[in-house]
Parts: structure tokens; sequence; C-alpha cells
């Protein structure tokens, strides 16, 4: 029997394993991909700490977060995340992740919007890749067991507990029943949503979070997306935060700075979308900052931009937009990283764990992953030592299984990928940097079309072993759900708090300084504002 | 305009080079790949990622040679091919199960950590080594594997490599030991991995460096008697950079 049940590989899925695996647990990871190929590659500028307490103080990492967070974080989470950042370095240090170091032999940091002080620890600008590749490292080290290219279906239930998960096996097309004590959901972000409109990699589609909705996990501060500022014109490829942090400009055409580069996330996005709406574009400008700066912080920007839009930045502008880039919302857990649903945790991006409220920090979603990958891993594996689950019956594989194959038998009178590439633009446009009642409401009708005619979308592979077309369809169908949760959340929300920007009510109402809740009451949406804590 | 795509499907029993016309004409493969899955034929199967070239996912063959398709750009009568050297599950998607295998075997990681003072230096000595995306690349450009499919292959010994030259790996004679067989003797110092490497590694040099710290551990290439009347082993191959 496997006591530890973790979907996902990246940051949150590996921390956790290794963590419940120091506690002794069988652990297994499921993975819809392999573990090196996870969004934590795509972490650029850095993680969170106070190192050395002469250059910065805990207290003031505490009032960042909790400044940014719109009163939407939680004082205690935050406050604990914080003080134990220190020791989640040194713990990365010690199982040999490779940090820039500054002249005094320390762990080099740099400065990321909205803090007060250079705190965010890095590795040049592959910090998620290397911490990622180092995490996997040790995965192996600790003979961690791994299921890779498994896509979770559902979750099982006995008695309103979760005693395992049902998936489809991607390369065999099998669906398969795994039995665990303690499951883990550590999947990522919903930023796919706003398909070609996203850094987000084409397989952070959300789908578990839909899967732990339909078994009763509430859903917190879905309307809560982050725009990052920078991204290649086009490809929506991240430039990183430390591109401004290590003191870039934003300016138009004609060489003009317009916005205070470090601002938060949020109002910088916005910042830059209003010049584009205005049909100006907008460029980093890093000419200043010199070849050797460039080559020793960004080296991978100075590539990618060159790579995807043959540009020197060492010499020219690079043209940029903002994109869909983090999901703040998510599956409420508790400070244990614990949901309400028997058995069931969740870590990481997929998780709200109300750290990061309204809008996130730079460099505090790295640090979020490892520090609740920690706590989930650990609370699941000590959990797992007190239960016994027998072999239930569940009807819960034949549902799926029939499930699946009715999958292959669906009409396929309308092409799925072209509506997948209209939701992306209308959540985009209606559900992005600016809202109002008339376009998110606009978007909802849209989305519950979509819903309605999924039945008339279909497949045309229909062989069975590693069927990318089923799984996407499969992924599709969580897209439209989630989609019409956000933009159900976005509507309730009328009042603007950090990266929720409602054109109709600009201004923050302290009446809706509560997280929401949405969850399933006979299959029925409800949504609840519910205080802090 | 017209490219050729590799595909291999066992259910359908296809196994054969298709051609698909495509009206881009300045993206990427994985934009080809991506138009033709969504408007031509939705069973061509390829892996992709974050299209930024830093997840590994989606590396195939261009032309013969390893790319990364979300970094290529597209142009007429390409020929686009799965990596060679594993068993190709569908189109341009290859088994990967080797890969937790080649780094199991030599012990890839941070065995023994001791507390050490880490210098600008120290990290930079790693630096690109821990670049690397395992995208596969090296492995699929590797003619060892002609020959010897227990070879360990150039990502693997680049990784060792990486933990060797940490400062707080204490373990430092296993993992020699453990890179004798099937390990540095056994590569050709070709080139061909440092030449497709999407990430600037140069697993040939790392490989180099790992003969010269076996010998300071009484190793010697076991090759060197047999043909090379110089002694010492010391053939460094072809060098692509030309240095």
């Amino acid at each position: 029997m496997i006591d530890v049940l973790i979907i996902g590989s990246g940051g949150a899925g590996l921390s956790a394993a290794l963590h419940a695996k120091y506690e002794g647990s069988n652990v297994l990871v499921l993975s819809k991909t392999y573990p090196t190929h996870s969004q934590t590659s795509q972490a650029q500028a850095g993680i969170n700490a106070v190192m050395n307490t002469k250059n910065d103080t805990v207290d003031e990492h505490i009032e960042d977060t909790l400044k940014s967070a719109h009163k939407l974080g939680s004082k205690q989470r935050i406050q604990s995340i914080c003080q134990n950042a220190k020791e989640t370095i040194e713990w990365l240090d010690e199982i040999a992740v490779p940090f820039s170091r500054d002249e005094n032999n320390q762990i080099a940091q740099r400065q990321m919007g909205g803090a007060a002080n250079k705190r965010a620890c890095y590795s040049s600008d592959y910090t998620g890749l290397k911490i990622i590749h180092t995490l996997y490292d040790n995965c192996i080290k600790e003979d961690v067991q791994f299921l890779n290219e498994y896509m979770m279906l559902n979750i099982i239930k006995e008695n309103d507990a979760a005693i395992g998960i049902t998936a489809l096996n991607i390369t065999t097309g099998e669906v398969e029943e795994i039995l665990a004590k303690q499951i883990i959901l550590a999947t990522g972000g919903y930023g796919g949503l706003y398909h070609g409109y996203t850094t987000n990699s084409y397989a952070t589609t959300g789908e578990v979070i839909n899967i732990a909705y339909n078994a009763g996990c509430e859903l917190s501060n879905m309307e809560y997306i982050q725009f990052h500022p920078t991204t290649l014109i086009n490809s929506n490829i991240l430039v990183s935060e430390s591109a401004r942090g290590e003191g870039g400009y934003l300016v138009t055409a004609d060489g003009v700075r317009f916005v205070d580069e470090l601002r938060p996330r949020d109002e910088v996005a916005r910042a830059i979308y209003k010049k584009l709406q205005n049909n100006e574009q907008v460029y980093l400008d890093l000419r200043h900052l010199g070849l050797d700066k460039i080559n020793e912080a960004m080296p991978q920007e100075r590539r990618l931009a060159y790579e995807f839009l043959g540009i020197k930045i060492e010499e020219e502008l690079l043209p940029i937009n903002p994109a869909a880039h983090y999901t703040m919302g998510g599956i409420k857990t508790n400070k244990d990283a614990l949901t309400n649903v028997k058995n069931i945790y969740a870590c990481g991006e997929c998780a709200q764990h109300g750290i990061h409220g309204a809008n996130r920090l730079g460099g505090n979603s790295l640090l979020e992953i490892v520090s609740f990958g920690k706590i989930a891993g650990k609370n699941a594996a000590n959990e797992a030592k007190k239960i016994d689950i027998k072999k239930i019956e569940s009807n819960q594989l034949q549902t799926d299984k029939n499930q699946c194959n009715s999958l292959f038998e669906y009409p396929n009178e309308i092409n799925f990928y072209e509506i997948k590439h209209e939701l992306g633009k209308i959540l985009f446009e209606n559900v992005g940097l600016f809202r109002n009642e008339e376009d998110l409401s606009l978007a909802l009708e849209k989305i519950e079309l979509w819903q309605e005619q999924y039945s008339k979308m279909g497949i045309t592979d229909k062989s069975k072993s590693y069927n990318k077309n089923l799984v996407e369809f499969i992924e599709f169908k969580h897209m439209l759900d989630l989609s019409n949760i956000v933009t159900n959340c976005a509507l309730s929300r009328k009042e603007s708090r950090g990266a929720h920007f409602r054109n109709d009510f600009p201004k923050e109402n302290s009446k809706y300084a509560k997280e929401t809740i949405a969850y399933e009451i006979n299959q029925e949406f409800q949504l609840n504002f519910e205080d802090v804590v | 305009m017209i490219v050729k795509v590799q595909r291999f499907n066992e259910d359908k029993q296809l196994n054969a080079v298709e051609k698909f016309e495509i009206k881009k004409d300045n993206g990427t493969v994985l934009d080809a790949l991506i138009d033709i899955k969504e408007h031509q034929d939705s069973s061509l199967t390829f892996r992709c990622g974050c299209s930024s070239g830093v997840c590994g996912s989606c590396a195939i063959r261009v032309n013969g040679v390893e790319k990364l398709a979300c970094k290529t750009t597209i142009k007429e009568d390409d020929l686009i091919e799965p990596l060679k050297y594993s068993k190709v599950i569908k189109d341009l998607v290859i088994d990967l199960s080797y890969e937790k295998e080649v780094l199991t075997r030599p012990k890839a990681y941070l065995q023994d950590f001791a507390k050490e003072v880490i210098t600008q230096k120290d990290e930079k000595a790693i630096d690109r080594q821990s670049n690397c995306i395992l995208c596969q690349s090296c492995y699929s450009s590797c003619p060892v594997f002609e020959v010897n499919k227990d070879f360990l292959g150039p990502y693997a010994l680049t990784r060792v490599l990486r933990y060797l030259d940490d400062k707080r790996e204490h373990e430092i004679k296993e993992k020699i030991d453990l890179i004798q067989k099937n390990g540095v003797w056994d590569c050709t110092l070709c080139g061909n991995c440092t030449m497709v490497c999407p990430q600037y590694i140069d697993p040939k040099m790392d490989i180099m460096n790992l003969r010269t710290k076996s010998f300071k551990y009484g190793y010697t290439d076991p090759n060197a008697m047999s043909f090379d009347s110089f002694g010492g082993g010391s053939d460094f191959g072809f060098n692509p950079n030309g240095f």
C-alpha cells in the first residue's frame, strides 16, 4: 500500500516527496509529464528569504508580503513561511542547489519588485530550473518511485474520505486505480486557461483543481490571476522580473519611462496594458546595464531575446506585453496544507495557502512550493502512519473506464482546439487585467455555451496508446469548468483589490476584505466570502 | 510550405514519412506541429511544454540534427523525426524510461554533504553543467549507442562532473569508480553532444575532465594499449569548436 501518493512532479510535488520519504513513508509520485518537464523549470528570478539580518529583516519580508496581499493574506501563515525561509534555503543549499554567491561567499540576493531590500536568492536566472533538477536528483538518491505520463482522472472516496485515485496511463491508454493512505495534490496552477496569452506550459491546464472541486474540495480566490508585466511579444515567453530588479527600464517607442518599474506586478502590468490598448508599443530597455552585467545576471534573457526575436538586448529595445503568469487562487488549505476533504492535501500553485492573497510578490512562489511541499509531505507521512485502509468496493474505476471509452464516440462536429484559442482570448480580454460586469457576463455566456457544446466536440485520433488528442480533450473539459468558476468569482467580487481590477468598481471595498470560497452542493456552484484566518 | 514528418503508430500499423502543407512560414517547428495537430491530423503526437526552451520535453531531429522544436525556425521541406536510440512510442514521442536508470547507476547526485565555503568561482565551476534540461539531444547524437546500449552517455556523465566539482560533495572515490565501466572511456570524443546541446553545455570537455580525474585515482584508459602507440590515451578526437 502506498502511504503518500503525490500528484504532480514540480517543485512542490518533489519537495513533498522528499520530506515524506525522510519520514519513512512509502511514496509514489504520479505525473502527467516527466518530473523535470514541469513549470517550475521556468521560474527564473529567485526565491525570497532574509539570510542576513544586517541588510534585511524578517519583519520587512512579512510586511511586504502582507501589503502585496491586500488583506487577503493570512498573517499567521505569512509570518510562519517568512520566519522559516532561511531554513528552507539552507535545506536547498544542503541538497546541492547551486545558488549564486556574492563577493563574501554568501548566497547572493537580488532586488525584486515590491520588496524593501535585496531578498531573492538566485542561481543566475535559472533558479527554478536548478531547483527542480536538484530536487529530482535527490528523489533518485532517495529512491522515490515515479509513474510518469499518467493523467489523474478522479478521486476515489469512501465515507467522505479520499482513499485513492483513478488515472489514465497515457502510454498504454488504460485507466488504472491507485489506492493510497494520503494524497497530496501538487499539480500547478491554471494559467493555461489563458491559452495563447500566458507564460505557462501547455501542460498547466488546471484539471486537478477541478477534479478536487468535483470531489468536494473548496476552491478559493479563483478570480486572482497574476499577469506578468514583461513577456516577449507574440510568444509570451517570460522575461524575468530580475530584468527590472537589476535596473531595466520600461519605455515607449520614444524612449520615455511611464511607470516605476519596481511597483508590484499588477500595477506595472496594468500600466503597460493601458499603453498597448492605446496602440503604443512598450519596450524593456536594458542597454544601459552593459553586456557584462547582462551576461552575469540575466544570461537566459539575453539568449531568449536573441533566439526568439533576433534582438540583442545590450543594443536594442525589447518589445514586451503582459501575459497571464501565475494563479493566486486554488484549492483551499489550512496551515497544515490539508484541504477540507479528509486525506487530501494540496501544495504549491494548485493550492490557496493564504500567502499571496490578491497579488504575489516575485520570489515568494518558489518559497511557497518548497515550504508547503515540506509541510504537506511531513504531515501526510505522519497521518499515513495512523491509518490503514483495506481494499474497498468502488465503482469509480469502471465509471472512468466507461467515460474514457465514451469520449472516442463523441461526434467531433466542433474542433475543440479552435474553441481553446477562443477561450484563451476571451479570458484575456474580458477576465483579464481590466474587468467589468458586462465583459465578464459576456465571457460567462460564451463559456456556458461551450460547456453545452462539449458533447458535440470530440477526438479524431482513435488509437489507444499515447493518445494526446484524448488527453487534451479531457483537459479541455476541465478548462471550461474552471473558466466558469474563475469568471463567476470575478463577477462576485464587486471591487478592485490587487490583481483583480474592476473598471465599474475601481476602489477597494472593506466589505470584500475576505477570501472568495467556491464549492459545490449537489453539483450546483456555490460562492461565499469568508474571513481570512 | 511542405514539411515532412516521420510517423509511427503501432495501432494503425503506420511507419512512414508523411508530408503536410502548412500556412505559417516564420514560426517554429513546434508551431508547425501544433498547427498540423489542430487543423489537419489530430493523431500527430509529440511532447511539448514551456515553449521557451527550458523544460526539455520537445527535442526532436530536424534534417537529422537534434533540436528543440520550440526554438527552431521551420523551413521548407524540413524532415522532422524522433530522437534516436530509444524505442519510439508514437510519432515523435520516444520512451524516456532509461533516463532515471542512467542517472541512478553513476549516483549522479550529492551523496555526502559537507559544509564548505562556496565562492563565486566554485559556483561558476558547475554553473554550465547544472543548466542541463535533460532534453536527451546529446544521447540521440551519440554514436556510441550504435554499439553499446549500456553506455552512461553524455548528460549522465556531465551530471556526475557537476557533483564531483561541487565542493559540498565528499564522496568522490565512489563516483569515479562508477564511471569507469560503460563510462568515460567508451566515449569517442566525437563532440556531437557538444554541438547539439541547446544549453551550450560541453559534455565532451566534461568527459575529458572526468578522464583526468580518473587518472588521479589510478585508472587508465583500457583502450590505450590496443591502438595508441604513444600510450596514455590522449586521443582528444575531433574538436567541433575548432580549438
